[in-house]
């Protein structure tokens, strides 16, 4: 704080005391609550609060990832169709019930839940580095394969957990509370956490933005580009498998629509946190509160009756370009 | 004659006093630095006006402010008589002035009469009409004594084509002014004479010309005016048929060349450090060999294109290559940049915008990024040896930062020179290859760099320079070797390192003269 109001005084003008791209997502974030607060009473409620974080834990945990994958100067558009393919098999081993049926079944699906995920990120990251292909293509096509191969599994239906006594075991994964803390919430803070630990502060994390920012930079620097690219696919994947984690003992399900627009959301949630599509910029919490923002306004417009619930994804659509454009004007401000 | 003495006061006789295009006290400034500082200019039709000056000099910014393409922080340009804001380059070109740029911007998969006529396409009611363009552009094409078919993409050319056929596109509008950027720079002797030739031509149209051009002796030849810039500011602006090449060199640099330079070492007799053979890169060179001593500076001299660049990435592991390559007596091959900066060479980019640094981040992110494992404590980062690193790159390389937050971008492209030094110094190398080092870098940073290079060949390193400019390889360098079409032509050492032998080496004929019987 010290240092901010010295450099207030010292600092020439063109240099901008508070890094409001960086500000930004939080600012929205405090003004949509106070908002929520006018527009109902309920909402500033604990349970209600506790109730959206929750909520917002799949895409906030997705958008972790994606956050590596853009700044690395990528995209995944496969998410969704990931987290259901990693649910259905996770399910799948879990109704076999090998490793006896308690907790034994539910480490070894969790672990294998790790495994898939992993090698679906891998797959991305060799086909986009060693195949030379645009992620924006490669990833397309994933998307396209493991929607399939969900809706192969299912047969066209759903795939549930059988066994009551392991759905009994495992709900209190999205249900429960440590502390008071509902479980979910954790986890979010402490992959939020996790991830910007990686990318601030170790020399891989340094590598991915050097990267994104510039290929041709980070080449002639000696870095390899194609192992930290695959990399932060692979980061990805795992984020999406920790999201299947949260998300299937909610439902104990998985279905052919499972997952369907969140790479759309987890593309937004990073973007309206600050991380520019281009790559080289990284904002872990910026993500975190988009992803926040997202369900927030999706969680007012249910309390309130101004506009009809029917039509979130437009506003959530809106929020996107109203974030850029804030975006765009605020660096346009800072270069000046 | 002492040019100092008349610089100031010259009248110049002229056919037609008014002129058609005006420069007064023209400034611009890029984010803090000043490039260029109240220029006065005036371009009168029928007449050559040479504009010299070093790399950074300013010229090429000047040119985009009077075509259009950069609008001053300060002064006026006036267009035959009244004062002109160009609203961008397609407005100048209506108002009938032309850049015909150094770089090539063309569209590559279009055709040579498709981009001759871009933005201006020839139509009956909706439909193109591919036959007058491709009749006409054929014209325009052959007026500059070359032949290259109209339907041929521009992406089969050769860069010298490509160049004409950008000066075709720039006739094809009749313009009253032309500014020509180098446009020679990638042209044979023969190409060179036919394209002075059609400037004599447009003089007598009474097009006014505004002329660039590194080469002096062309300058001598064709220039009615030459107005020297240095350092952003205006120098002089003479009578051309008065001066002499060496004239305008004095000029241009401000002072004694030898100064410029460090006294050289005596060249070192130890064992070859590296020795390259049979290095072939695709599509840019062949049979290369070359050794290199520790303690040595080593020139490679040769025109634009010529593949040095490209030799060099291929050696270095940045493109695919083929050859042989010894390194302190052991044989080697780099299938990668990794392998060769572990093997001790380091290459420092002629693009250091592009390939060097990374702008948008701060100094200490750049400095450390090729060697960021001696700045870790395990897996972490180490902030505070980071901040140690570049206080101290800072004190050894002189790099002139206002503050330790600063993006690389915002440094001037001297002192970015000198972080990328730095930086790829942390790689404590055996070899280092650095790629058009002063490019765009002005003169008192350029005798740091000079220092700088000599230093590390005292401390028993092996250099490379690569550079387009003669007179800092001669200055420098213990031996030169000059590539023409992706082969070594030439190796010359001591007294044999005049800009002449290097230009006759690296063009394969004599400019000098080619250019002058032209003029006369």
């Amino acid at each position: 704080m010290a240092d901010t109001l010295r450099d207030a005084s010292a600092a020439p003008p063109r240099l901008p005391r508070v890094d409001w791209v960086a500000a930004a997502p939080f600012v929205a974030l405090a003004c949509l609550l106070v908002f929520g607060a006018f527009v109902s009473p309920s909402f500033l409620s604990l349970g209600n609060l506790a109730n959206v974080l929750t909520r917002s834990a799949f895409i906030a945990i997705i958008g972790v990832g994606a956050t590596f994958v853009i700044a690395s100067g990528g995209i995944d558009l496969s998410v969704g169709s990931m987290a259901a393919f990693v649910a259905s098999v996770m399910i799948l081993f879990m109704n076999t019930e090998l490793g006896g049926g308690g907790v034994g079944t539910l480490a070894l699906g969790m672990l294998l839940a790790a495994g898939v995920g992993s090698m679906c990120g891998l797959l991305n990251g060799l086909v986009t580095t060693v195949g030379r292909i645009e992620p924006f293509i490669t990833t397309l096509g994933t998307m396209g394969i493991f929607r399939a191969l969900t809706i192969w599994l299912a047969n066209g239906g759903s795939i549930a957990m059988k066994s009551q006594d392991l759905r009994t075991l495992y709900r209190p994964v999205y249900f429960g509370s440590v502390g008071g803390v509902p479980l979910p919430i954790a986890l979010i803070l402490a992959i939020t956490a996790v991830g910007a630990f990686v990318l601030y502060k170790t020399a891989f994390g340094r590598h991915l933005l050097a990267v994104g920012s510039s290929e041709d930079v980070a080449r002639y620097s000696g870095i390899p580009i194609n192992r930290v690219r695959t990399v932060a696919y692979v980061v990805q994947g795992l984020c999406v498998a920790v999201a299947v984690m949260v998300y299937v003992p909610r439902l104990g399900a998985a279905t052919a629509t499972t997952g369907l627009l969140w790479e759309l959301q987890a593309i937004t949630a990073v973007v309206v946190g600050g991380t520019a599509l281009r790559g080289g910029v990284g904002r872990v919490w910026g993500t975190l509160c988009g992803a926040l923002l997202l369900e927030i306004v999706g969680n007012i417009m249910v309390l309130s009756s101004f506009v009809s619930e029917y039509l979130i994804g437009a506003v959530q659509g809106t929020i996107i370009i109203v974030a850029m454009l804030v975006q765009r004007s605020l660096s346009n401000r800072n270069r000046a | 004659m002492t040019v100092g003495a008349t610089a100031d006061a010259v009248s110049i006789e002229r056919h037609n006093p008014a002129p058609v295009l005006e420069a007064r006290g023209l400034a611009m400034q890029f984010g803090p630095v000043e490039v260029l500082t109240d220029i006065g200019l005036e371009l009168r039709s029928g007449e050559v006006h040479a504009v010299i000056g070093e790399n950074g000099a300013g010229k090429s910014t000047l040119m985009k402010l009077l075509s259009g393409y950069l609008a001053p922080t300060r002064g006026a340009i006036h267009l035959n008589g009244a004062t002109v804001a160009f609203r961008g380059p397609v407005d100048a070109e209506q108002r009938g002035i032309v850049l015909v740029h150094q770089e090539i911007l063309l569209a590559p998969d279009l055709t040579v009469a498709q981009n001759i006529f871009m933005g201006r396409e020839l139509r009956h009611g909706l439909v193109l009409d591919d036959r007058a363009m491709n009749r006409l552009a054929a014209g325009a094409v052959e007026r500059l004594g070359a032949a290259i078919d109209p339907r041929q993409t521009v992406a089969r050319l050769s860069i010298a084509q490509r160049q004409l056929v950008q000066i075709a596109r720039a006739l094809a509008g009749r313009p009253r002014v032309i500014v020509l950027d180098e446009p020679t720079a990638s042209l044979t002797p023969h190409e060179t004479e036919a394209l002075l030739n059609i400037i004599g031509e447009l003089k007598r149209d009474g097009v006014a010309v505004l002329y660039i051009s590194h080469r002096l002796p062309e300058v001598a030849a064709i220039a009615d005016v030459v107005t020297v810039l240095r350092d952003g500011k205006h120098v002089a602006t003479l009578p051309g048929g008065t001066l002499t090449p060496l004239d305008m060199a004095h000029l241009m640099v401000g002072r004694d060349m030898a100064r410029l330079f460090p006294p050289r070492a005596t060249p070192p007799e130890a064992t070859p450090l590296l020795c390259v053979k049979d290095l072939s890169v695709p599509g840019a060179s062949s049979d290369i060999a070359f050794t290199l001593r520790p303690g040595e500076i080593l020139g490679f001299a040769g025109l634009i294109g010529a593949g040095r660049t490209e030799t060099f990435e291929g050696l270095l592991g940045l493109r695919p290559a083929q050859g042989r390559v010894t390194l302190a007596g052991r044989a080697t091959w780099f299938r990668s940049v990794r392998d060769s900066l572990a093997a001790g060479l380091v290459y420092l980019s002629e693009d250091r915008k592009g390939k060097g640094l990374l702008l948008a981040k701060p100094l200490a992110v750049n400095l450390t990024l090729a060697a960021l494992h001696r700045f870790c404590r395990g897996i972490l980062v180490s902030r505070t040896r980071e901040a140690k690193g570049l206080e101290d790159a800072i004190a050894r390389f002189d790099i002139r930062a206002r503050r330790r937050t600063m993006l690389a971008g915002q440094l001037s492209g001297g002192n970015q020179q000198k972080l990328l030094l730095a930086k790829m110094m942390l790689r404590e190398p055996r070899v280092v290859v650095i790629d058009e080092p002063t490019r765009g870098i002005d003169i008192g940073t350029k005798e740091q760099i000079y220092r700088l290079l000599a230093e590390l060949a005292a401390a028993g390193k092996a250099v490379v320079v690569i550079s387009s400019e003669m007179g800092e390889l001669i200055g420098l360098c213990h031996r030169i070797l000059v590539m023409r079409a992706g082969r070594i032509v030439g190796e010359l050492a001591g007294e044999a390192m005049t800009e002449r032998n290097i230009a006759v080496l690296a063009t394969g004929a004599d400019v000098h003269t080619s250019a002058v019987a032209v003029g006369a």
